[in-house]
């Protein structure tokens, strides 16, 4: 399967601080990638790096065949900030049309993906006057709006009532059926169960790069939170609980070699 | 550049205006309300023969000078807005252009300016009595263009301030100076050598000669155009400095 997303060795600093320390990840092409860590692991500088924004060390990243921030990749990479960034002193249906327009659609689009993320009936408020997670699913539709080959979303779910969360992940899905890529943060792991895949990150370096299977599967227990904890733990150690070496070279490298990200036996099923 | 992301981006801008009832209203009616404050500072003093009286010498500057004050202000807090929020670091994800963007500000609160301008010059010219010898849509434009200096400038400055305060505070820093050796309290020829030459070198004070010509003038004089020359230059000028301090990438 072909990758939307290639990153090789990418190291950043920011502020004088070392955030990524070398990390080496690929998203397959229509799949929904799961990037799970705790807060001020790297999630979101990883994810400006993607979209160009964020000045980096060393290292390549590539994204859609391109490298990352190619002028020509604005239009077919969607972005959701981790603060909702929109107008708070338009409403929701003008601040769609305006992301709506720069990416060359019209009105009509932008009343859909208005829709989409359950805000219609609140179209017509100013995005100042909405709950925050109201203010976030604005954002998201004018992340979606351009109906974007790659959506790299931060945190898109925060704060959203458990209904819509559902909603909004089975929208998410139903993108990447159609061929959308979709890198989607968290840090809440009972999303990481709803991924295709996942890139499990700490400290700036990359744990786990598989399906939520071969992690359950690598780490031998069920719950993935547990699991991400032993393989973080073995990840320190040089060796997981079950005794399996995962990773030889100690801290900093992912429990899989990220070439070898093909899936081993039924866990991989998923990514299919 | 790309018209169609241009005009977006101008109708967005005046969409949030739109949507700011109590700043639009403030917009209309200071500039008025101060002038006529003016009026009645200067109503009873005498007017030397053959001289323009007070009031229409200093209500002609005025006029200009609103906007640019006004729409500086306006500028360094949307922009800063934009960058604080982060719709800014949004916008440079997109196909947008830095360019439609700075322009977007620049014709959007330019058109606010010429409104904002022609209101007071209808209240200037009719309720006042202003008496120039050039026309007032001349006023007007010189007033739209201080403005979209302002807006310039303001877009600059903005990527210097981290906070509102200190947005504000650029204020002083970058108009105050400016209208002190613009030629409106002491006339420049009149200034010690080294302020003239600072005053020689800062655009405000081509946009008040501008409009002293207009005043004194009845048809659009040499110097005038020569002026107003000047001040567009600056304007291309502080907004290509200001394309260069949007970054798409940063730290």
């Amino acid at each position: 399967m072909e990758d939307s997303i290639a990153v090789r060795d990418l190291v950043v600093d920011r502020g004088g601080r070392r955030v990524l320390h070398g990390i080496s990840a690929r998203v397959p092409r229509g799949t929904v990638t799961g990037l799970l860590g705790p807060s001020g692991s790297g999630k979101t500088t990883l994810m400006r790096a993607l979209v160009g924004v964020q000045v980096i060390n060393s290292g390549t990243v590539t994204v859609l065949g391109r490298p990352a921030g190619s002028p020509e990749l604005r239009r077919r990479v969607g972005y959701l900030t981790q603060a909702p960034s929109v107008y708070a002193d338009l409403t929701v249906r003008e601040n769609a049309r305006y992301f709506a327009a720069l990416h060359g659609r019209g009105a009509v689009d932008a009343d859909r993906a208005v829709a989409d993320v359950g805000l219609a009936e609140a179209a017509t408020q100013l995005v100042g006057t909405l709950s925050g997670g109201q203010r976030s699913r604005a954002s998201l539709a004018c992340a979606l709006v351009g109906q974007p080959e790659l959506v790299i979303l931060d945190e898109p779910t925060v704060g959203q009532d458990p209904v819509l969360r559902a909603d909004l992940w089975a929208r998410f899905h139903a993108m990447a059926a159609t061929g959308t890529t979709l890198l989607v943060s968290s840090h809440v792991m009972d999303e990481a169960a709803r991924c295709d895949r996942l890139l499990l990150i700490r400290q700036g370096r990359l744990i786990a790069d598989d399906t939520p299977d071969a992690v359950r599967a690598a780490a031998g227990v069920d719950d993935l939170d547990e699991a991400f904890l032993r393989l973080i733990r073995a990840s320190e150690t040089g060796t997981d609980d079950g005794g399996r070496p995962v990773g030889t070279d100690g801290p900093g490298r992912p429990a899989r070699p990220v070439d070898a990200a093909a899936p081993t036996g039924a866990a991989g099923e998923e990514t299919s | 550049m790309n018209p169609r992301i241009l005009a977006a981006t101008t109708g967005r801008i005046l969409r949030q205006l739109r949507h700011d009832r109590r700043t639009v209203a403030l917009l209309v009616v200071v500039p008025s309300a101060l002038l006529a404050l003016v009026y009645f500072m200067y109503v009873d003093q005498p007017t030397p023969p053959g001289q323009p009286s007070v009031f229409d010498r200093v209500a002609l500057v005025m006029l200009g000078l609103f906007p640019f004050v006004i729409m500086f202000l306006v500028t360094s807090i949307a922009m800063l807005r934009e960058r604080t929020t982060g719709t800014l670091e949004r916008l440079l994800t997109t196909p947008l252009a830095k360019l439609d963007l700075l322009f977007g500000y620049g014709i959007a609160f330019g058109l606010a300016a010429v409104v904002q301008a022609a209101i007071a010059a209808a209240v200037a010219y009719r309720l006042l009595d202003l008496d120039t010898a050039g026309s007032s849509g001349l006023v007007i434009m010189i007033a739209a263009l201080n403005a979209v200096l302002a807006v310039a400038l303001g877009l600059l400055c903005s990527a210097f301030a981290r906070t509102e305060f200190q947005a504000v505070q650029f204020m002083p820093v970058v108009a105050v100076p400016q209208l002190l050796l613009c030629g409106l309290f002491v006339p420049r020829d009149e200034m010690a050598g080294w302020l003239q030459a600072v005053s020689d070198v800062l655009p405000l004070s081509y946009a008040v000669e501008a409009l002293q010509e207009v005043g004194a003038n009845a048809e659009p004089t040499g110097t005038m155009w020569r002026d107003v020359a000047v001040v567009a230059g600056a304007t291309v000028l502080a907004l290509v400095l200001a394309a260069a301090t949007l970054r798409r990438r940063s730290g």
